[in-house]
């Protein structure tokens, strides 16, 4: 049976639609789960997708961090469960402690909506299991708060633990040492600022998404076979 | 005060002495209605009316509400085709695009909320268009933006220029539709008043289109969303109407102020909604506030409303009737429901934490009722038809301006000498522009339907809601759809400033030909009509001028105009803007296997000229032209468009954008074959060489009609040309580090994209 | 008792503010190049019941921590305006 992946949906989330139309693109089941939900009922993978949940009011990811919803979040990734923060995701991940560091402002203070190439720097992720170190990716940023920082002790720790997966070749948003994204040192919980489902359809936006997303849904696969 | 709708002086007195004599000015001209205006209320009412009747009738007849000097002209555009759902009066224009699926569209101004303050009268106009869409049953796919300012060198221009971007992106990233494309044209007529136009495009079952009329004695209306507060109050009447004199910085505490978060959760909770059918019918709140919801959804359903202004939710203390019933707050709708589904639109609204209260109750009657409290004093009791319908409608003074006729005799070509070493090269990169720092602050994907996004001839989009159907409740999603839809807008008022009828038709003609460039055929029209004082008979004349070259230009190309605007009194100092009708073309692609050609060249594929040459020989060639008003020149006479001809190569070109045989396309348009060629060079880094342009008269024109193909099978390309009745000629081809145009033109690639990256950035 | 209160967020020192330093690199430009150290950040006001002045900067210590600010990249200032 194919990986089911719940995608997370906050008031102001917008790219939910996308995530679920990319992961049934490339054979996978999605289900929206409500960020008041408590439960996530079986999910194999969860994905926070895009947007701006609760307006970004206050910080980026500051308000959603408290939903019910993302209790069952923790304890999901804290069991192992994939689950990927993209854009405004990451945002949350960072805001609720799953992820560490933060992400500011673009060092231009201007909304950022164009293609980026992303060098990948560690596989074995929820996210890149399909891809090499040092493939390029083009895909899409879309963002004003995707300027990653981290205090020098977690600078160290991203690496020693190798917790970084995704570099930008060519830093479109002054993030610290390129980083595109970032995982946790298990790998289970990545966040990245580049939208993946954007890229997942050759009228569209280029398919270099396709393998991100599809490592998603191959990590899920494995999950459930367990 | 608000001079536009001052009243006339009377014979022998002197424009403002009536206000300085220290004699209180009567309510209705404060508000801004004239005396017969006042005098036709006292008639629909069989009495005078008290305060805030008066105030209801004055925003439902501002000019802004009522378009009461255009609409004796708009009767005369063509509004009927097999395609047409919802045609002009209502929200939005709809059309029927095949497979269940309809698509809603609008353009609407913001320009003078926007010259106040930028960033708000931006985002508030995203927000207006929004609900205007997301009010007819569809659910918000795509926004464009026409956007025009005063020169980058004027710093206010700039500031205005650069707050209205942030605004728009502000607002339209965080609402959560793309902002997929629009114009964006510096000019000194411009620089008291810019114009900030938006669009939006909705797509919907077509068993889900509701109209906003209530019906049901018993039923309720619902205010959803926002508090109301004093912002806009008296807005559709000042800030949408006057034009702008010095101290306009006192009018700023009217600004409204968006909230795209509110926004957000009201379409979702709106068009789940309507998707449940637990609605009647619903109504935004636009620029005349509840008068206009209550008064609008009462009218068009020949029913009667009484409204409790006590259940209003406030955003402030202290607020008096007429400030809540004409309050601007944005993000509010007005929903009319059954008492039974009331528990159930409640549930809803709660889950996406939109605020809800019944405000009102469908009566039998077929008066509009404003209360005190369900059982208090009534406060205002008008008839709800008389606001809208009994609107003035004016037949104002029209009048062609004096010289006229000595101005279309003074063509370019004549007046003007040929140009100099340097200078073509010179003109051309003074017109080059990069807009990617503009368009790169919008979200132009989301939503995963942008094939063809900003910077293009027309922007190409999947037919198709957002995601999929399996999984998402609103039932739009057709992943993997194979059919698109095109859309392109299009304003020029330098054309219109030399002709309005016949410019306006070259737009019409253009808009549609930039749809035939993303393959798409064109099925309706909407319009954004920009112009200065109606006060002023010549502004008047170039209204109706331009309204008769579109309805002639939509009428020979089979374009029905489903919905507009009005934009009246842009001007500034006493100075009308030029004549600026922005058209809409909106059309369907019936193939969507490949992206259509971008703007580009590709090395060593053959560039060809499709469409007639004799106009662009011709001795009006230059008029209305950039390269003449470069020289300061603005007059002439623009050629008349050749339907028949311009019919077949709209066939023609479209069926080539989705063939695959074009490597690059792009309409010949502002800056002639000049600055075509050199958009398609720099956009994709490949030089051109090409010859066989006449003169410098060929090369700059702006004749309609024409367009520059890049392919790698000229003659395959040439046989469909003269299948089709289309002239084509090879011009030379794709390659090299240059933009060179025989005996023309000759200038480095690398100076070109300089150029082009410097204008906005630099 | 209702204390008036004034939480201001800046971001850390050390941490680039690039709001900050685009005000200031336009501050010579129009005549003011003596003004210098120019960092943005946001006021919140609020109110607290709370026993006491210590109780009040108690809860509003907590709810900085816990929402308003982000320790990552910012730093919290509390002025409390007794009534």
């Amino acid at each position: 049976m194919a990986a089911t992946v719940g995608v997370v949906v906050f008031p102001g989330s917008n790219c939910e639609h996308d995530a679920v139309e990319a992961i049934e693109a490339l054979g996978g089941t999605a289900r929206i789960v409500w960020h008041g939900s408590a439960d996530l009922g079986g999910l194999d993978a969860v994905i926070l997708p895009g947007g701006f949940a609760h307006g970004d009011y206050l910080r980026p990811g500051a308000i959603a961090r408290f939903s019910p919803v993302m209790e069952a979040v923790g304890e999901f990734a804290r069991s192992g469960g994939p689950v990927v923060g993209i854009c405004n995701g990451f945002q949350v991940l960072t805001e609720a402690r799953l992820l560490p560091g933060a992400l500011q402002k673009n060092a231009g203070l201007r909304f950022l909506c164009r293609e980026a190439t992303v060098r990948v720097e560690r596989t074995d992720t929820a996210l890149t299991s399909g891809t090499n170190v040092g493939d390029q990716l083009v895909l899409s940023i879309n963002h004003f708060d995707g300027n990653y920082l981290a205090d020098p002790e977690t600078r160290r720790r991203l690496a020693e633990e190798g917790m970084v997966a995704l570099r930008y070749v060519g830093n479109p948003n002054g993030s610290m040492d390129d980083i595109a994204g970032i995982c946790n040192p298990e790998g289970n919980v990545v966040g990245l600022m580049p939208h993946p489902e954007r890229a997942c359809d050759p009228l569209t936006g280029g398919t270099d998404g396709a393998v991100l997303i599809g490592s998603l849904l191959a990590s899920a696969g494995v999950r459930t076979s367990y | 005060m608000d001079r536009s709708h001052a009243p006339e002086p009377a014979p022998g007195s002197v424009a403002g002495v009536e206000e300085t004599a220290g004699v209180a000015e009567p309510l209705h001209r404060a508000l801004g209605l004239t005396d017969e205006e006042n005098e036709a209320i006292t008639a629909l009412l069989g009495r005078e009316g008290n305060e805030l009747e008066t105030a209801m009738f004055a925003v439902m007849w501002s000019e802004h509400c009522s378009y009461k000097s255009s609409r004796v002209h708009l009767r005369r555009l063509p509004s009927e085709g097999p395609r047409v759902l919802v045609g002009p009066g209502e929200n939005a224009g709809v059309i029927d695009a095949g497979d269940g699926l309809a698509l809603a569209i609008r353009i609407e101004s913001h320009n003078h909320p926007s010259a106040i303050e930028p960033y708000q009268g931006a985002a508030t106009g995203v927000g207006g268009i929004l609900r205007d869409i997301f009010t007819m049953g569809a659910r918000p796919i795509a926004l464009m933006d026409p956007l025009r300012f005063g020169p980058l060198e004027d710093p206010r221009s700039r500031w205005i220029f650069e707050g209205v971007v942030r605004g728009i992106s502000g607002y339209g990233n965080s609402v959560g539709v793309p902002t997929v494309g629009g114009e964006l044209v510096f000019d000194p007529t411009y620089t008291g008043n810019p114009l900030v136009n938006v669009l939006c495009l909705g797509i919907l079952p077509i068993d889900r289109l509701v109209l906003s009329a209530a019906s049901g004695v018993g039923n309720l209306a619902v205010l959803l969303g926002s508090r109301t507060g004093r912002d806009g109050i008296g807005g559709a009447s000042v800030l949408a109407s006057a034009g702008f004199e010095e101290g306009s910085a006192a009018k700023r505490p009217s600004v409204q102020v968006g909230d795209p978060f509110e926004e957000k959760r009201l379409i979702e909770a709106c068009l789940e909604l309507l998707q449940s059918g637990l609605v009647v019918g619903i109504q935004d709140l636009g620029a005349a506030g509840l008068t206009g919801a209550t008064s609008e959804t009462a009218g068009k359903g020949n029913v009667g409303m009484d409204v409790d202004i006590r259940s209003v939710h406030l955003r402030e203390e202290g607020m008096e009737p007429f400030e809540i019933m004409t309050s601007e707050s944005q993000e509010r709708m007005l929903a009319i429901v059954t008492p039974a589904d009331l528990d159930q639109v409640m549930e809803v609204c709660s889950r996406w934490e939109v605020r809800a209260s019944v405000i009102g109750k469908v009566t039998g009657t077929s008066s509009l009722r404003v209360l005190d409290g369900w059982d208090g004093p009534v406060l205002a009791d008008v008839p709800a038809l008389a606001l809208g319908e009994d609107r003035p409608l004016y037949h104002r003074p029209l009048a062609a301006p004096a010289d006229l006729d000595a101005r279309r005799e003074l063509n370019a070509l004549g007046a003007l000498r040929a140009p100099g070493p340097g200078e073509s090269e010179d003109d051309l990169k003074s017109m080059l522009m990069d807009t990617g720092p503009v368009w790169s602050q919008y979200d132009h994907q989301l939503f995963l339907n942008t094939v063809v996004g900003p910077g293009s001839d027309a922007v190409v989009l999947r037919l198709k809601g957002p995601g999929v159907n399996s999984v998402d409740s609103d039932p739009l999603g057709r992943a993997g759809s194979d059919r698109g839809l095109a859309l392109s807008t299009d304003g020029n008022g330098r054309w219109c400033s030399v002709d309005p009828r016949v410019g306006t038709a070259w737009l019409v003609a253009e808009s549609a030909l930039n749809v035939a460039c993303g393959g798409g055929e064109p099925v309706a029209l909407v319009n954004c009509l920009n112009f200065g004082n109606p006060e002023h008979p010549e502004v008047m004349w170039q209204l109706s001028e331009s309204i008769d070259g579109m309805a002639e230009a939509c009428t020979a190309l089979s374009i029905p105009v489903i919905g507009g605007n009005v934009s009246l009194y842009n001007e500034s100092a006493g100075v009308d803007i030029d004549p600026t009708p922005v058209v809409a073309v909106l059309g369907l692609v019936p193939r969507l296997e490949r992206r259509p050609p971008a703007v580009g060249l590709v090395e060593d594929q053959s560039i060809i000229l499709l469409g007639a040459r004799d106009e662009s020989q011709g001795p009006g060639a230059l008029d209305g032209s950039a390269w003449a008003a470069r020289r300061g020149h603005r007059a002439g006479a623009l050629v008349p468009v050749d339907y028949e001809a311009h019919a077949a190569l709209l066939g023609l070109v479209a069926a080539l954008a989705v063939d695959g045989l074009l490597g690059g396309l792009h309409d010949i348009s502002d800056g002639g074959i000049a600055l075509a060629l050199a958009e398609m060079a720099v956009a994709s880094g490949v030089g051109a060489a090409i010859g066989g342009v006449r003169d410098h008269a060929e090369l700059w024109s702006e004749a309609p009609s024409r367009v520059l193909a890049c392919t790698a099978d000229p003659l395959g390309v040439l046989d469909r040309a003269r299948a089709a009745g289309v002239p084509g000629l090879v011009l030379g081809s794709a390659g090299g580090t240059r933009i060179g145009v025989e005996g023309l033109l000759d200038l480095e690639l690398d100076e070109a994209v300089g150029a082009w990256r410097s204008r906005l950035s630099g | 008792m209702i204390f008036e209160a004034m939480v201001e967020i800046r971001t850390r020192p050390g941490i680039s503010d690039p709001e900050g330093a685009t005000i200031e690199s336009a501050l010579p430009r129009l005549g003011f190049g003596e003004v210098s150290g120019v960092r943005v950040g946001k006021a919140i006001r609020l109110s607290v019941d709370a026993p006491d002045e210590a109780g009040a900067r108690r809860r509003l210590a907590s709810l900085c921590d816990a929402l308003l600010a982000n320790p990552v990249m910012e730093d919290v200032e509390i002025t409390l305006m007794a009534d």
